[in-house]
């Protein structure tokens, strides 16, 4: 079955991305999906401005899929990721992983949302319920 | 020397604090990424809070400090990432 990435300005329907992994082949489907959260130490949202650089973002995805492959036996992937505005609790990334037993499944898809974090291009802006807005760039502190 | 201008790709705050998406920076030819990122730091002050942090990607994928830069790939530069 062919993994599936998406970069998307448009709303990630998770169904989908859900239905895009299951098979008669496997016994677990495991689903990841981020939302927008409205606090944030101590700190209220009220959006997420996201940007991506998408041809990289494309090819670091493809890179975690190849990674994943390489550690456990997976029937198939599909990874969407949101960019633009974005309101509370719409879905930032859903990330759906499937395999014959549950125990790769969860591991894989725990592996491919922290390398996510780690390596694909695409950052966060906050959007603060004082008006103020602010990147999110971890190691920089910019205020 | 051939100085060549490298077409630098920013993004997200690295683009607001240059207040542009595209930045040419002047190099010899032969220079490395880290040659660029004193470069950056020279022409482009703006950036100052940023440096050290910077990433440096060539042709779509993460840059070694010692990769030597032409006109022809395409460079980009940006904060660490923070998607998810």
């Amino acid at each position: 079955m062919p993994d599936f990435i998406s970069i998307t300005e448009q709303p990630i329907d998770y169904s989908a991305t859900t239905e895009r992994v299951r098979s008669n082949e496997c016994g677990a489907v495991v689903l990841f999906m981020g939302t927008v959260r409205e606090m944030t130490g101590g700190r209220q949202t009220v959006a997420l401005d996201y940007e991506a650089y998408p041809e990289m973002a494309q090819q670091t995805l493809q890179q975690l899929i190849t990674e994943t492959r390489a550690q456990w036996p997976v029937h198939a992937i599909a990874i969407e990721h949101r960019v633009g505005h974005l309101s509370l609790g719409e879905i930032s990334v859903a990330i759906a992983v499937s395999s014959p037993h549950r125990k790769e499944a969860f591991e894989a898809g725990r592996f491919l949302i922290d390398r996510l974090k780690e390596i694909v291009p695409i950052w966060k802006k906050e959007n603060w319920s004082d008006g103020t807005t602010e990147w999110e760039h971890p190691e920089i502190k910019t205020k | 020397m051939t100085v060549q201008q490298i077409q630098v790709r920013l993004f997200a705050r690295a683009r607001e604090l240059a207040a542009q998406e595209w930045i040419p920076v002047a190099m010899a030819e032969g220079k490395t990424v880290a040659d660029l990122r004193r470069a950056l730091s020279e022409q482009y002050p703006q950036l100052e809070s940023l440096s050290g942090q910077l990433l440096i990607a060539v042709d779509n994928a993460y840059a070694g400090e010692n990769q030597v830069l032409n006109e022809r790939q395409e460079v980009a530069c940006f904060p660490p990432v923070s998607g998810g």
